[in-house]
Parts: structure tokens; sequence; C-alpha cells
């Protein structure tokens, strides 16, 4: 009997994809699942809406509902409240980064340009210099508690999907650069940056397509 | 002793009201100051107390807090309103970021033009009818117990009540389908932290009107061309 968590998501990154990443840092190995039709209505979705992972006898919606516990469950979310506070600040902003990199290929045509100047200024002027400082300050290996947590997962995440984007956006960011090699180096982060892994790529015009058919509002 | 959470938004509900239910649901008194000018946004910014240049932000416990959801958080876990343990805390998680969603329908609501708010009405109503009432409904008549998890008051709870409120503003007889929420909202809003809340003069605050939305944009420069779902 497997113990592992189930994942049900389209086959693509959208929201799916930073559970991917936190279960992976977590070491922890998904059930492998051929991809169901993503029209599940037989009541496994408490709000109509993927993703839905199965986990521990849980059929848990809502992404940060599902990677709080993750978090939780791994310790990988600090070793106290005020830990905890810091790490859930860091996500949230990270989350708000993700967000604009989540709806970009649903961006219309002659927005696309706009949009990317968003993310590429949002992650140059808002986000990053936030984390810059932050490690800068302490010198510390890992942006929480000198300790591996989900804010690190996320942050690293986040600093690739916007190279994609932006390839050369952390050349003002120093601490950044040796921040993302430290964390491609963690164990399980390099073995989930390898092919074959349940990491996805980025979207591409047949993903963007499914998604619309299939969540027409 | 520790100083009162102090508050800084604008004078009305946007994102900071839920913070406000829930500090005043764990019976927290709090302080607030309102956002009225750019300057004092731009001071704000300055200083530094702003991480990720927004609001809203709370003082609590020597932190500068931003970002609802890690402020929410914070407050559940200090004041026990998050279960008893990891599996609770996920329920709670889980039906508190259903109802976040459904207030986030209402929470651009007042800034949007007259043809669209009408469509946003039926749009809200619709969804709180369909997919998130009927949940809620079925939690609370499935295990029979007054609150929603572990048979303990929690963040769920106050967050839905604040739901059901809100779209009760939008559609007086909402909760005609739902018996089990009716029961619910009368249970809850008799809570005395609650009660006290729900009564004028507390730090709740009222629909959204145009001078919020003036207020709101005049301070961040933004908002101007919001769209209905």
């Amino acid at each position: 009997m497997s113990g592992k968590p189930r994942l049900t998501y389209l086959n693509g990154r959208g929201r799916m994809e930073s559970i991917r990443w936190l279960l992976a840092a977590a070491g922890v190995e998904e059930e492998l699942t051929g991809f169901p039709s993503p029209l599940l209505l037989d009541g496994s979705l408490l709000f109509q809406q993927v993703p839905l992972v199965e986990i521990d006898g849980m059929k848990m919606v809502q992404t940060r509902a599902i990677m709080s516990y993750i978090a939780g469950k791994y310790n990988l979310h600090g070793k106290d409240l005020k830990e905890r506070a810091l790490i859930d600040m860091y996500v949230e902003g990270i989350s708000d980064l993700m967000q604009m990199i989540l709806m970009f290929p649903f961006s219309p045509p002659d927005a696309k340009e706009k949009n990317l100047e968003s993310i590429k200024d949002r992650a140059t002027n808002r986000y990053f210099p936030v984390f810059e400082k932050v490690l800068k300050q302490h010198g510390q290996d890992f942006l929480v508690g000198n300790k591996f947590s989900w804010a690190d997962v996320q942050l690293m995440e986040a600093i690739l999907a916007v190279e994609e984007k932006v390839p050369a956006v952390l050349s003002g960011f120093p601490q950044l650069q040796v921040f993302k090699t430290k964390m491609s180096n963690m164990p399980t982060i390099k073995k989930f940056l390898q092919p074959g892994s349940p990491r996805k790529p980025p979207p591409d015009a047949h993903y963007v397509e499914t998604v619309l058919k299939v969540f027409k509002k | 002793m520790s100083a009162k959470p102090k508050l800084y938004y604008f004078d009305g509900r946007g994102k900071m009201e839920s913070i406000r239910w829930l500090l005043a649901a764990a019976g927290v008194e709090f302080e607030e100051e309102f956002l009225e000018t750019r300057d004092q946004y731009e001071k704000l910014l300055q200083g530094g107390s702003l991480l990720f240049q927004q609001v809203p932000m709370v003082e609590i416990d020597g932190m500068k807090m931003v970002q609802t959801r890690a402020i929410l958080s914070y407050i559940a876990a200090k004041y026990n309103l998050y279960g008893k343990d990891l599996k609770e805390r996920a329920l709670i998680d889980m039906y508190v970021e259903g109802t976040n969603d459904l207030m986030g329908f209402i929470l651009m609501f007042p800034f949007l033009s007259a043809e669209d708010k009408e469509k946003q009405r039926a749009f809200i109503v619709q969804k709180a009818t369909s997919r998130y009432f009927p949940v809620y409904e079925k939690v609370l008549k499935d295990h029979g117990q007054d609150f929603l998890v572990g048979n303990n008051f929690s963040w769920a709870d106050v967050h839905l009540l604040e739901a059901i409120l809100m779209v009760e503003e939008k559609k007086s007889d909402v909760l005609s389908g739902f018996p089990q929420l009716q029961a619910f909202k009368a249970r809850i809003s008799s809570i005395p932290a609650i009660k006290k809340f729900l009564q004028p003069g507390s730090q709740r605050k009222p629909v959204p009107d145009d001078k919020y939305v003036e207020t709101v944009r005049r301070v961040l420069r933004m908002y101007y061309d919001v769209k209905a779902n």
C-alpha cells in the first residue's frame, strides 16, 4: 500500500507546481498516476477545483492549505510561531510574483509585452530586493532561522521561473545568485532539477488550450 | 505588558477587514492608523515599514507583519483559533481559503462600473449558492456540531460568518436554501466577542462607498480600471 501523496491536476505546472517543488524538497515521492480526466465531479473536489492532493487520508484542495500542511508535516515551517510568521510573509510575497507568471500564458497577445515588463519590474524592484537584503543581513544560507524551509523552496522556484522569462534577472543580486547555487546543490532539489523528475516544463500553447477547454467558468 | 496590535490601512474594509474580525473574535483590542493621503503612504514606504510596499500592515509582537494570510495565520495560532493539531489546521486552512476566494469576488466590487456591478453581483450570488455555501452546509449537517472544525470555535467559523454577512449585503435572502447556515449565523453572532463587534461603535467597517474607492485610488494610484470576473 502506497503512503505516497497522489496529485490530481493537468499535465503542466499551473498551481500544482509549487506543491511538486515542496514535496520534492522534502524528499517525498509522489504516487505516479496517469493523467486522469480533469473533470472529477464525484465529490472529490471540495470546491469543484484542482489542485487535489490525497495525503494522509485527506482529499486536500486549495494550494496554500496543501502547502501549509506539507510544510508543517515535514518540518519546513519554522520552529515556532514567529519563524512561521516570517516564512508565511515571504511565501505570500513570492506567491504574488508567481501569480503573475501563472497568468502570463493566458494574457491576450497585445498585453503580453506589458505583462512581461510587469513581471520583470516586480521581480527586480519589489520582491528580489527583499530577499537579497534578508540574506545579506543575516549572512546565513537560508532565509529563516538558519534552517531550510518552505520559504527557500518557494524562492528558488520563483527565481528559476522568472529567469525563464528574464534570463539576466539576477544580475543585480549577488546574494540571490549564491542562494540559487546553494539550493541547486541540495540533494533533493538537485534531483528535482534533473530530467525525469515530476517537475513540469514551462507552459506551452497546448497547455493553455487544455486549461481553457477544461476550466470553462 | 504587550502593546495592542496596530493596523495600518484605509478607513474601510478591503483586505484588512478579515483581520479586524479575527482580532475581535479573539477578544483582542487593537489600534488603527488610517491612510488618507499619498504622503502618508510614501512615508511608510520610505520608513521601510512595508516589506513588499503594500498594506495591510499590522504591528504585532514586535513585528511589522504584511500579507493578509500570514497575519491571519499568526493571530489564529496565537489565540488558539487554529485547531488542536496539523489535521485540524489543514481543514481550517481549506475552509478559509474557500471563503477567502468567495470574499475575493466581493473585494473588487466597489471598484467596478455600475454595469459591471450588476454582473458581478449575480456572479457572487451564483458562486456563493452553488460552490461555497453548499460545502459548509454539508459540513455542519454531517457532524451536527456547532462549529466547523473539531467541535471548537476557530478562525474558520469567524471567516465564514464574515463571508455570509457580506454576501447577504448583496442579496438579503441568499441563505434561504441553507438552514444549517442560518442556525450557524445566529449561533456565531451571539458569541459575546462577535456580538460586540456587530454592534454600532465597534471597529467593524461599513460597506465600501465611493469615498473609500476614491481614497484607495488616490493613495495607491492604482485600481482605476478593474474588471468584473
